[in-house]
């Protein structure tokens, strides 16, 4: 039923770099590729300025950790969330309504240390909340439920004045400030994005070797079985909408520190959609797919405009380029750009192929 | 279930119903005494939001069913339908301003909708069939696509359909709204053109009924809703009904987007405000269920007008709030089919 299973009969489960349990996959001679990713993510400030630091790489992370709480829904729990967008839009919302903002009458002041895990707890409710609800129902309906909770909240987020401000939304957000350092200056930013980003990545590859993240698997590709087994099945389902709302927060936050301003803009019904096109894109089936899936994304968002003036095309048809790469990805390879590699990997170097144990 | 039956099995609902029902019609019929009008405002307001309200879940009404047709039968969430019902807005913009008819603008707009309904059947969704959330996906995609391509031809304009001259004006509803001090009641006066087109879209769903249930396509496409695979198995060209079905449900979208070009206007960002409304109505009301789709459509048409003039800034909650009671008590819809 989700895409995920189906990629499973087809696609061999392969050894996905970094991801195999065996210590072999973790040394340097054996899996050159993930290593050498995070020298040169670890390394990035001295190879590119702020531009490319902030508004390529910073916001590839940003979007992939919530593009990564997609992926962990979908991919292991089969479960297309639609409103993980608006779970990372509301807790940016809470930390301007909590902490310190532009519009005084409305934000409480609260420091961010306060504010934050606040935001983050109120974000994960919200985000437990609307997987109760959509766990009422199954498959399908599970996009149009969180698809109508994220197209709610948006309408709700332009309407609203008392705590949202309306359309203007809340400007000129504080962001955190301690130990003598501007935690929003490029450097300091880029770090703290890039290591909430490795714990949520991590955490995730944890989670689906950990006891329930199998279960979880297990109950995405029978859940009648597994409720026959004794599992309580929509439980498993719950507490996967948790853990995806507390990843999907953290990117919230990172983000409304990014821009220092929220409006329901940032949570239009496009961007939540977007999140789902960076999964795909990316490879759904794959925790790493989020975060190649982002850059793509950022890549084509930032530089769309420039090459298509330059080929003599209407620069604004961005979105066009994106629905028909999106679609080109549905219809011919529904692992992503992720499957397509290790098909490429796998033709080239058949041999050094080991098969690998699999998660699944 | 019939009334009598569901008084016996549910004697303290039914007289909660009845009491409502009693409420309501005491509302709408009676003089309000100054003690009301000074806690809930004037009785015309209330009664314009309750029209406004049913008429807009008429047009809602329009844009759900050719979505719940689409869905029981093909297990097709379509995603792309607001862009289906833009551009039925869009053509029937086109047509009317060329034309200068706007009965031609409709009659348009549900060909050309409808043909591109045909088109994305046949080479689109025929290829992959019971692949539920695959399809899904496209439909997103396709409404990446269209809504760009209509921004690319049309741009970022409001337009509005100008509402015939026969239907210009208002009529004189026979609701007392105030009593002057001279003793001569004042009646409602409400627009003539959102009448018409309630009742348009009244007869509309009452003809998609009888069409369903008395003949002999319908028949083939009740039976597909309920098993597809023994429906192809007896030897009904299944392709065709299917074709036939997203034709029917596109073209109704297409009327729709003209009803709302003519109700309110055009622009981008209304495909996405319809889908919502869609899905809530078809949530609500029970996925695949023509009748469910009528009743949601008036329920939300009537929670979003009387929300936005009593609770204005939170007017949405309230159609959330219907969508999670009726997940939390009847997740399948009110009208479920099963």
């Amino acid at each position: 039923m989700s895409l995920a299973e189906r990629t499973h009969l087809h696609a061999k489960p392969p050894a996905s770099a970094a991801l195999t349990p065996d210590a072999s996959a973790w040394s340097i001679a054996q899996n050159p590729a993930p290593w050498a990713v995070a020298v040169i993510l670890l390394i990035m400030p001295l190879l590119a300025n702020g531009f490319f630091l902030i508004e390529i790489f910073g916001t590839t992370l940003i979007l992939g950790t919530v593009a990564l709480s997609l992926m962990f829904l979908a991919g292991y729990g089969g479960m297309v969330s639609l409103m993980q967008l608006t779970i990372a839009g509301f807790a940016g919302y809470m930390v301007a309504v909590l902490g310190v903002s532009g519009s005084a009458k409305i934000s409480l002041g609260w420091p961010w240390w306060l504010a934050t895990p606040m935001a983050l707890a109120l974000a994960t409710g919200f985000g437990t909340l609307g997987g109760a609800l959509a766990v009422r129902t199954e498959g399908i309906y599970t996009i149009m439920i969180t698809l109508a909770i994220g197209a709610a909240f948006y309408y709700f987020t332009n309407q609203n004045w008392a705590i949202f401000n309306g359309h203007t939304g809340l400007n000129t957000i504080a962001t955190p400030q301690f130990w003598g350092v501007d935690w929003r200056a490029d450097i300091p930013f880029y770090y703290v994005t890039l290591g909430v980003a490795a714990l949520c990545y991590f955490a995730v590859v944890y989670v689906s070797r950990a006891p329930f993240g199998l279960a979880l698997q297990g109950v995405r590709d029978n859940p009648r079985r597994m409720a026959a087994l004794g599992f309580h099945v929509n439980a498993h389902r719950i507490a996967a909408y948790a853990l995806a709302s507390l990843i999907a927060g953290l990117g919230g936050v990172l983000q409304v520190w990014n821009y220092r301003q929220i409006s329901p803009g940032s949570v239009a019904v496009e961007r939540c959609i977007d999140i789902l096109i960076i999964a795909v894109v990316g490879g759904i089936t794959r925790p790493v797919g989020a975060f190649i899936g982002a850059f793509i994304f950022v890549i084509l968002r930032t530089f769309a405009l420039d090459v298509l003036v330059q080929l003599g095309l209407d620069g604004n048809r961005f979105r066009l380029l994106i629905g028909l790469g999106f679609l080109a990805v549905v219809f011919w390879s529904s692992d992503g750009v992720v499957g397509l590699w290790e098909h490429w990997r796998r033709r080239s170097a058949p041999s050094s192929y080991r098969g690998g144990a699999h998660h699944g | 279930m019939t009334a009598s039956r569901f008084i016996e099995r549910h004697p303290v609902w039914a007289l909660i119903v009845l009491v409502a029902a009693a409420l309501l019609l005491w509302l709408l019929l009676a003089v309000w005494p100054p003690g009301l009008e000074e806690a809930i405002g004037r009785k015309r307001v209330f009664l314009n939001a309750i029209f406004n309200g049913i008429t807009l879940g008429g047009l809602y009404f329009l844009v759900a069913s050719g979505f719940t047709l689409i869905f029981g039968l093909m297990r097709n969430v379509n995603l792309a339908h607001g862009s289906l019902y833009l551009f039925g807005g869009y053509v029937g913009y086109g047509i009317s301003t060329a034309t200068g008819s706007w009965l031609l603008g409709f009659i348009g707009a549900f060909v050309l909708v409808a043909l591109v309904g045909i088109i994305l059947q046949i080479v689109v969704f025929r290829r992959m069939e019971g692949q539920d959330l695959r399809q899904t996906m496209v439909t997103i995609g396709l409404s990446i696509v269209f809504a760009d391509l209509m921004l690319w031809a049309f741009g970022g304009d409001f337009y509005q359909i100008a509402t015939p001259q026969w239907l210009i004006g208002p009529v004189q509803m026979p609701f007392v709204t105030a009593v002057k001090s001279s003793g001569e009641a004042v009646y409602l006066q409400y627009p003539l053109v959102r009448l018409v087109i309630f009742a348009a879209s009244v007869v509309i769903g009452v003809l998609m009924w009888l069409a369903l249930n008395r003949t002999r396509v319908g028949l083939m496409v009740r039976a597909g809703v309920d098993d597809r695979d023994i429906l192809a198995a007896t030897g009904i060209p299944i392709q065709l009904v299917f074709v036939f079905v997203f034709a029917l449900g596109a073209g109704l979208a297409g009327i729709a987007g003209v009803v709302g070009g003519t109700f309110q206007s055009i622009s981008p960002g209304e495909d996405t405000r319809f889908l919502l409304a869609s899905l809530v109505v078809v949530i609500v009301g029970g996925m695949g269920s023509i009748p469910g789709a009528a009743l949601g459509a008036v329920i939300i048409g009537l929670a979003e007008q009387l929300g936005s003039v009593y609770i204005p800034t939170y007017a949405i909650v309230v159609t959330f709030l219907i969508m999670v009671v009726v997940l939390a008590l009847r997740p399948q819809g009110l009208v479920a089919r099963r």
